[in-house]
């Protein structure tokens, strides 16, 4: 069936049927594949975009829910403030190993820092706690994610 | 959208875009460089008139960093800057790319990237640097002698031009075997801890393709049903309600006949049409052990006598001088089955060219395993296929299997169509962890005899578990008179001197498919040499780095072996742990490099216990990017204590029982606090640094465990007596 979708500021016409994870609609039919399938279970975060601002997986999504969202991926983000300031930490601190599931954390770690402008490690810990790194950058991560507020503050 | 970088498509390319100056080694090993296209010069370095370097990377990038060691070995010698130079993968072509510590083969693995191009690029970009000179030189009337290239500019007596001028006149000139390569001294890129990683900025934006990202135009996602237990086949299926997917387009059985290839128009239409495909399996002659069964067979194993005597030692001597010794501390020690479980799931895609040629899309670990194998399935000579490398979402050893698994697949499922459309073969989660291919089970005993001085009299040590490389296609330089190098690795060539050492080994079933994982050999062996070490400085009441320490008295490898564990324990405060925390350590040797990593802990056995902290030492030899080696170390050291804390693969009358993360749980944010790494300064030549990070990583964590007096000797320590917070 034909959706209509709002995503990264645009209006797209997808064709869908209901019960299809945004995933595969983002990936197979607008070809945006910045956003990752990683588990299918939201078990690993590397399919999470933003709907509406916040955080979801998008393997976990159906594409009926979310025909009156804002859909945002990682194609969008450097376009965004906390976005930008998020990639430019990850590009200081060099955070990216094999790199398949950083889109994944950047827009968790977006999520985090508009919610919680000044996180504390422990904070970092708990929030992206469901981003999994099979290369574990995670020091870096969290690393990463202080030095973006400490951007953003600025 | 067209992605391919066949060598054609490249050389074509390349010479579109004018002149260009390649530089690499003929077929012969000779070095060489042409102005044109020539079928015979493969090049490490491409410049074109614009002065664009490229340096052609022969090794796949899987998060390890060779798109950045090997440009960063091109660009010092050569003379520009990191701004100054990309890179591009290399096309399949062992002739040229082979990896030189492989033989006549391509491929990336045993953390050889660095160690085996670290010349061979360096000369590569000296001699490209060479050839340019001489072309100013000449044109300027003066001694090539006087002119240097920094920053991308040829200067010297007066001079100065951008070496893109010199493209065209520099391949007059014939490249050197033995060109000037760079004083240690003249280093402006190499070893420098600012030096950023050239694969970062399309990773943080959505803009890196790895394989999965390969959308060609028409192309059918395929996804295999195969059989729940290894060894079982097809006797027929039923596609009914398959046909009822919008998006199906069929379903046949692969020539293998392990597994039934479902295509559709996208990924979930192949996902929902599998899920209803009905198959009846033959499981006659399938395998139907458990893990327990497997278990018993090694735990038997090791209780006989051992089949190979590896260091032929006298095994009798050995034990009677353990038996009669002042004090003897024994241990039996098992490993389970574990998973690769990349982040990307395993994928690839291929297409047929106007011509007929074949093209495989992959983040291809080793190009020339499916390189081989497509000239089989498609009766096509070895020129006939290209392999496009692309990015890879992770490996840890599962993307390089001698039977070229995924890939064959594919090319399975490809020649059943027209070929009039591309397939994309993808795996999910699923048929990741339950998909074969596992970090071998294995078992150790060991018994270790102290007088009462409390040095060692006697160590019997007794190895049984799965080869993983009988049976292969590397059987041949991998076994020797029998034995299988990679199940005693880090015991049979450990630099500690231990007096009266028998080392024995009995292989045994394979009850599934097994594969190197990170570390291969070494993710068990060192677990079994560093636990062993720290119990018996226990019982010899002394302290374990002093212990060890007597034991690497030597020159060399003992040496270096020794230098990283002493700078591990000083800068992790060794002995001085802080109210409430207990610290581990073990040192190993692995891929050349010694790494010694402490862990401390905080908690106990009761509530749970936290890993606060893992400093880390590495002697890797001369340190390209010491940042990316810090990665490593930061990565190896998360893999090897994510698995050892909760991980394992099981199997219930041989059918795999985990499924996906949630039973196959991933190191999470929160499992280390913080992980601290130390470079030991050195003048050697690279050795591996992808994979020594791991093996010493989850014996210091049962060494910091073992103070709270529960000795972890069964992985995975979650099922075995430790809780974790």
């Amino acid at each position: 069936m034909a959706i209509s979708i709002n995503i990264n500021g645009e209006q797209r016409d997808v064709d869908a049927e209901p019960g299809t994870p945004l995933l595969w609609v983002i990936r197979d039919e607008l070809k945006l594949t910045g956003t990752k399938f990683g588990c299918g279970v939201a078990s690993c975060g590397a399919c999470t975009v933003h709907l509406n601002g916040e955080p979801v997986r998008s393997c976990q999504t159906y594409i009926e829910d979310v025909e009156d969202a804002e859909i945002t991926t990682i194609e969008k983000m450097a376009e965004d403030r906390v976005g930008a300031a998020v990639q430019q930490a990850w590009l200081e601190l060099d955070v990216v190993q094999c790199g398949y599931c950083q889109s994944g954390q950047i827009m968790s770690a977006v999520g985090l820092l508009r919610e919680n402008a000044k996180p504390t490690a422990e904070d970092v810990d708990e929030y992206m706690y469901g981003n999994a790194c099979r290369c574990a950058t995670y020091q870096r991560i969290r690393a990463g994610v202080l030095r973006a507020a400490e951007i953003l503050e600025a | 959208m067209t992605t391919q970088l066949s060598r054609r498509g490249f050389l074509k390319t390349a010479a579109a875009a004018g002149a260009v100056l390649y530089v690499g080694v003929q077929a012969d090993g000779a070095m060489a460089a042409s102005k044109s296209a020539n079928a015979l010069l493969n090049p490490f370095v491409k410049i074109d008139s614009d002065g664009n370097v490229i340096a052609i990377v022969k090794h796949f990038e899987m998060g390890q960093g060779p798109a950045t060691g090997l440009t960063t070995l091109v660009a010092e010698e050569l003379g520009v800057s990191m701004d100054q130079i990309s890179y591009e993968f290399a096309p399949s072509d062992a002739s040229v790319y082979n990896n030189l510590l492989f033989g006549p083969f391509q491929g990336t693995g045993g953390s050889t990237a660095m160690a085996n191009s670290w010349m061979q690029y360096r000369t590569a970009g000296a001699n490209a640097r060479e050839m340019l000179i001489k072309a100013a030189a000449r044109d300027w009337g003066i001694d090539a002698a006087e002119l240097d290239i920094q920053n991308g500019q040829i200067i010297g007596a007066g001079n100065a031009a951008p070496l893109g001028e010199f493209v065209t006149a520099a391949t007059d000139f014939a490249p050197s075997e033995t060109p000037r390569l760079r004083d240690p001294a003249e280093w402006k890129i190499i070893g420098k801890a600012s030096t950023r990683r050239k694969d970062s900025p399309i990773k943080i934006n959505g803009e890196a393709k790895f394989a999965m990202d390969v959308q060609l135009d028409n192309q059918m996602v395929v996804m295999i049903k195969r059989t729940p237990q290894r060894g079982g086949t097809v006797a027929s299926f039923d596609d009914s309600a398959a046909r009822e997917v919008k998006g199906f387009i069929m379903a046949q059985t692969l020539s293998t006949n392990h597994g039934v290839a479902v295509y559709a128009e996208n990924t979930w239409a192949a996902m929902q049409a599998r899920n209803a495909l009905n198959v009846d399996w033959d499981l006659s002659a399938a395998e139907s052990r458990s893990s327990q069964d497997i278990r018993d067979e090694i735990m038997a194993a090791l209780d006989a006598d051992p089949v190979f005597n590896v260091n032929q030692a006298d095994l009798a001597s050995v034990r009677s001088t353990v038996d009669g010794a002042a004090k003897v501390v024994e241990k039996t020690f098992y490993f389970p089955l574990l998973a690769h479980a990349p982040m990307e799931p395993l994928n690839c895609t291929i297409e047929q060219t106007e011509e007929g040629d074949i093209v495989l899309h992959d983040g291809a670990q080793m190009p020339t395993g499916p390189h081989m194998a497509y000239q089989q399935i498609f009766g096509l000579p070895a020129d006939k296929i290209h392999i496009n490398t692309m990015l890879a979402g992770g490996s840890f050893g599962r993307r390089a299997t001698p039977d070229a698994d995924y890939q064959v697949e594919a090319g399975l499922a490809f020649v059943m169509t027209d070929r009039s459309r591309p397939v994309k073969l993808v795996w999910d989660r699923e048929d990741d962890i339950r998909g074969g291919y596992y970090r071998p089970a294995f078992g150790h005993k060991v018994r270790v005899g102290l007088d009462e001085a409390g040095t060692i009299v006697g160590w019997e040590h007794q190895v049984a578990g799965q080869s993983i490389m009988k049976g292969t296609s590397f059987e041949g330089f991998a076994v020797r008179d029998g034995i299988d190098h990679s199940s005693v690795e880090g015991i049979a060539d450990s630099p500690y001197t231990i007096p009266g050492q028998a080392l024995g080994l009995t292989d045994t079933e394979k009850a599934t498919s097994v594969l190197w994982w990170r570390s291969v050999g070494h993710t068990h062996t060192a677990y079994v040499m560093e636990v062993m070490m720290d119990l018996a400085a226990r019982a010899a009441g002394k302290d374990p780095v002093e212990f060890r320490l007597a034991y690497l008295t030597g020159e060399g490898d003992a040496e270096r072996k020794a230098g990283a564990l002493k700078l591990a324990a000083e800068k992790a405060g060794w002995g001085k742990a802080a109210p409430g925390r207990v610290q581990g350590i073990a040192v190993h040797k692995s891929f050349g490099s010694y790494v010694a990593e402490v862990v401390e802990l905080s908690g106990n056995l009761d509530d749970g216990i936290v890993i606060e902290k893992v400093t880390a030492a590495v002697d890797c030899g001369i340190a390209v990017n010491p940042d990316v080696i810090k990665a490593q170390i930061e990565g190896g050291i998360g893999y090897g204590i994510g698995h050892a804390m909760r991980d394992q693969i099981t199997l219930d009358g041989g059918a795999v029982e985990q499924s996906n993360f949630p039973d196959y749980e991933p190191l999470r944010i929160s499992d280390i606090k913080e992980i601290e790494t130390h470079i030991v300064a050195s003048a050697e030549a690279p050795t591996g640094i992808g994979e020594p990070g791991t093996p010493p990583s989850a014996p210091a964590l049962a060494n910091a465990i073992a103070q709270l007096d529960v000795v972890v000797a069964e992985l995975p320590m979650a099922e075995n007596g430790v809780s974790f917070a």
